[in-house]
């Protein structure tokens, strides 16, 4: 670079230079980017409920707790290898790029190095060995976890696509919006009616499938209480993406109401009986039951205590009797591809029915 | 190109007689494209097929911007479904698959110094199947029927999961034309995989023993034998499931007792070994690109056939790792976790040994050059992705959220497509005689490269927020919007990238300079003949002593034989 090279050389070295730069900038400036929109922007754009995202690095639960610290670990040991390796690479590109100056002569020809070739095996075993080890320890204390006798039981049923919840020593069935206690564990048996799903609470515990033909189970264990988001996991059809989760974490004394309420039918209303007769001479209790009355039909949502719950369709809209209204008259077009049909009932029948079906708190 | 091109220096001219200067019409052309059993048009055509349908698997355009905000209902769920159904299937089957066995077919026999490969008419029959086997999927838009008898294309997802796929979900045919069309392109890829097996172990020329061979040749052998090892279980199991569908059989059906596990089992064994079927091959363009521009022999050249082995054989071991969160014993899982951490081993070796080549070379930062770079950077990420992946209790968490789409989109983009674009660059002037313009390539590149990072280091994040795939649409609210904007976004960049690429070609194939025999100063055999190779690629069948053959031409003083 001391000679004078000429002045076509120069915009050549120029260019060089600037494309062995260059090519360093754009990844890191956006991984740079993208942890600040992921610090700030996030949250302020969408003027979010942060406790209602449902991050996976935001555990409170413990087998959620379980797997942050070992994702912690693994990514200070993959971090570590990235800045390592990338560092090595970038050098690389940088001092070891054709300089202007060239004399056109090749580089020293380098076919290996058994020592070189040793060491750099012999780390990433190690490395293997410890991510390995930690992760097998992780694994066993997860799903091996002994079961406390004061655990509650849960039974989770997967519908195309719908949640099932059946507390089997409480006697009740409800759908789509679990409740659990804080500080105690709930253990989930699940097992899919159709094709596979998954049950996924990223700030409780990680997924598990839902297969037919297979009982799984997995437990969880909320710190606070609180409103817990997630949904299904794997592809299970058209309505996949409105499979949607909500675990309510409840203190114990809001706990022991809410199953005082849900395991006794519902008051009967005598003001109506005209929706109810809607309701039980529609083809309605094929699939759906209602605690007390002659709806015992399996395939759809328990409605025993549908007033009780704060979505319809498995998320597909916030509950209210009006919406339920639209949901009873369309259900296809706030969830295309649903199971349930449109009743084709009178507007006089559907009032009546929505008028009966607002009784079931 | 002149009368007598010459070839290189390993003597013998081309014959005038055989340059076909006579006129003739477009149909005689197209008719000889049709029946031709040369490997060189062959492997063009399997590579044109691929980047036609790589255009086509844009599709998932659509499905970036339905997913640009939350609560879109810019496509319907059913047609959302097939899409990313379409787009995985196609990117893997009609892209991945055609474009490396393009360059295999291609690469192959000039590399090892043969004249085509060992049959040469096997060789048109494995395309033939696999481009009809590709149409017939396409066909369903036309032909089938998908879930709940709504749109036609198949809605399954790329890995079909049963019980899914059971008549009582999926009604129509649009899931038959899936099993048909991936099994039959199925049956091709196994066709020219023992193709090329054959012409690499008996039509190596004289004097390329195994450990003379090209890296490229080396690990497009281990390519082929992994597809006779993981394309027949798939083709067990598509035909397993249409007896399911059409003779009464309950292997998946789970209503009747058959198990949707033993389906992933299937699928996944097929499944995992053919991420390294994609990946290996740009493996090969890496290392023979790297050594070019970086002016040095390939550092550790044993070690890495030894290291792209080790990855062959661990890789038939590890499908399982996709069914973490199936609900194996903690036993089974801890096998699939460490037998998948053991792959990271060799795979870090490559990276290794690829900066080691570049360590004290001259690199030139060619467009070739340029893809290879950001290759090994993007593979390092990806790798080191794969790891958390394997981490199980984490995937219980990642397993199926965008996380997961990220990693394998750094895999199958930021490495495969990346090294595909490396190797068109690096080889477009063997086979056209042009070179493609630097200029275009350099705009290709960093826009590609720009697009790549702002839409799939995104998608890293909003998995871990708990964003799965395969929605057609997300609540507001969840931390996901800005996110998937951003990623949308990126896609604008790639697609305008592509859009450079397709001009650059057209363009370059009337107007390219003039490549002439080597235009990078290389070392290996298919630059020794003219650009492009006569039919019969070496007038003389070449004699080698080393790796670089044209290095020990190059360097009468200083050969590569005398120190390997």
């Amino acid at each position: 670079m001391q000679s004078q090279p000429s002045s076509r050389r120069c915009q050549r070295a120029e260019q060089l230079k600037a494309s062995a730069c260059s090519f360093l900038i754009p990844p890191w400036m956006l991984w740079l980017a993208m942890a600040v929109v992921l610090q700030q922007g996030v949250l302020a754009a969408e003027r979010t409920n942060p406790a209602l995202i449902p991050s996976t690095f935001a555990p409170e639960s413990a087998p959620a707790h379980s797997i942050s610290h070992l994702a912690g670990l693994a990514l200070a040991i993959t971090g570590a290898i990235f800045l390592v390796v990338a560092g090595l690479l970038i050098f690389a590109v940088i001092r070891f790029r054709r300089r202007a100056n060239d004399d056109g002569t090749e580089p020293a020809q380098i076919y290996g190095s058994g020592p070189v070739e040793a060491a750099w095996t012999t780390v990433p075993f190690l490395i293997v060995i410890v991510l390995s080890l930690t992760t097998a320890r992780v694994i066993q204390e997860v799903q091996d976890a002994h079961k406390p006798d004061t655990a509650l039981d849960v039974q989770v049923i997967g519908h195309q696509w719908w949640w099932e919840f059946r507390y089997p020593k409480l006697g009740i069935v409800t759908a789509n919006e679990l409740h659990v206690p804080v500080s105690q564990a709930t253990f989930l048996e699940l097992r899919s009616a159709d094709v596979v799903h998954s049950f996924w609470v990223p700030r409780l515990a990680g997924k598990i499938d839902l297969v037919p033909n297979k009982v799984n189970s997995m437990w969880i264990e909320p710190e606070r209480p609180g409103l817990f988001l997630g949904q299904c996991g794997t592809y299970c059809g058209t309505q996949h993406a409105l499979m949607l989760l909500r675990v309510y974490a409840d203190t114990p004394e809001d706990f022991a109401r809410w199953v005082k309420q849900q395991a006794e039918p519902s008051e009967s209303n005598p003001s109506v009986t005209a929706g109810k007769w809607v309701f039980e001479q529609t083809a309605c209790i094929n699939c759906h039951a209602v605690g007390g009355t002659v709806a015992d039909g399996r395939f759809g949502p328990d409605l025993t205590h549908l007033m009780s719950r704060d979505t319809l369709g498995s998320g597909a809209l916030t509950n209210s009797p009006q919406a339920l209204r639209a949901w009873i008259k369309a259900p296809d077009q706030f969830k295309p591809g649903v199971l349930m049909p449109a009743m084709n009932l009178s507007d006089s029948d559907l009032d009546q029915l929505v008028a009966y079906l607002a009784t079931l708190k | 190109m002149n009368g007598t091109a010459r070839t290189g220096d390993l003597g013998g001219t081309i014959p005038l007689a055989s340059l076909s200067a006579t006129e003739k019409t477009i149909f005689d052309q197209i008719h000889s494209w049709v029946v031709t059993v040369d490997h060189k048009k062959l492997g063009l055509m399997y590579i044109m097929y691929g980047l036609l349908f790589l255009v086509v698997g844009l599709e998932a355009t659509l499905i970036r911007i339905q997913l640009a905000a939350p609560n879109l209902h810019v496509i319907s769920p059913q047609a959302f479904n097939q899409l990313f159904t379409m787009h995985g299937t196609t990117m893997v089957f009609l892209v991945g698959m055609p474009i490396i066995f393009g360059f295999a077919n291609y690469l192959v026999p000039l590399m090892i110094g043969a004249r085509d490969l060992a049959f040469p008419r096997l060789n048109a029959f494995g395309f033939w199947l696999s481009a009809f086997g590709g149409l017939l999927l396409y066909f369903s838009f036309i032909g089938g029927e998908g879930l709940a008898g709504a749109g036609s294309a198949p809605d399954v997802g790329w890995f079909a999961y049963a019980p899914l796929t059971a008549r009582a979900f999926s009604k129509g045919h649009s899931t038959d034309y899936w099993i048909l069309g991936i099994m039959i392109g199925g049956f091709g890829s196994i066709a020219t995989a023992v193709n090329i097996i054959t012409t690499i172990l008996c039509m190596r020329c004289r004097g390329m023993t195994l450990t003379k061979m090209p890296l490229l040749a080396w690990m497009n052998l281990i390519m082929c034998g992994m597809v006779l090892f993981a394309v027949s279980p798939l083709t067990a199991a598509q035909i397993m499931l249409l007896l399911d569908r059409f003779a009464g059989s309950h292997f998946f059906d789970t209503q009747a007792g058959g198990s949707a596990v033993l389906w992933m089992h299937f699928f996944w064994i097929f499944g995992h070994p053919e991420v390294y079927i994609l990946i290996i091959p740009s493996f090969a363009f890496a290392s023979e690109i790297i050594p070019v521009f970086s002016r040095k022999a390939i550092f550790g050249y044993p070690v890495m056939v030894g290291a792209t082995l080790a990855i062959a054989f661990v890789s038939l071991s590890v499908w399982a790792h996709h069914m973490f969160t199936v609900g194996m014993t903690s036993v089974g899982n801890t096998f699939f976790v460490v037998s998948t951490m053991m792959v990271g081993i060799p795979t870090g070796i490559k990276i290794f040994n690829w900066l080691g080549t570049m360590w004290g070379g001259k690199l030139r930062f060619d467009t070739p050059m340029l893809f290879s770079i950001a290759f090994i950077f993007q593979f390092l990420i990806a790798g080191l992705t794969g790891i958390m992946l394997a981490c199980a209790p984490w995937d219980w968490q990642l397993n199926d959220s965008y996380f997961l789409i990220a990693h394998f989109h750094y895999t199958l983009v930021g490495a495969l497509v990346f090294m595909i674009f490396a190797a068109i660059y690096y080889w477009f002037p063997k086979a056209t005689g042009h070179l493609l313009s630097e200029r275009l390539g350099k705009w290709h590149f960093w826009l590609f490269l720009i697009g790549f990072h702002i839409t799939f280091d995104t998608m890293h994040f909003s998995g871990l927020l708990g964003m799965p795939r395969r929605i057609y649409t997300y609540e507001a609210g969840r931390g996901w919007g800005l996110l998937n904007l951003i990623c949308t976004v990126g896609v604008l960049f790639q697609v305008a990238a592509v859009f450079i690429f397709i001009m650059n070609v057209l363009r370059s194939l009337r107007k390219g300079k003039t490549a002439g025999n080597d235009p990078w100063d290389a070392w290996t055999l298919e630059w020794a003949t003219s650009s492009p190779p006569p039919e019969y690629n070496f007038a003389e069948v070449p004699t080698v002593k080393s790796r670089r053959p044209l290095w020990d031409i190059k360097h009468p003083t200083d050969p590569d034989w005398k120190y390997e």
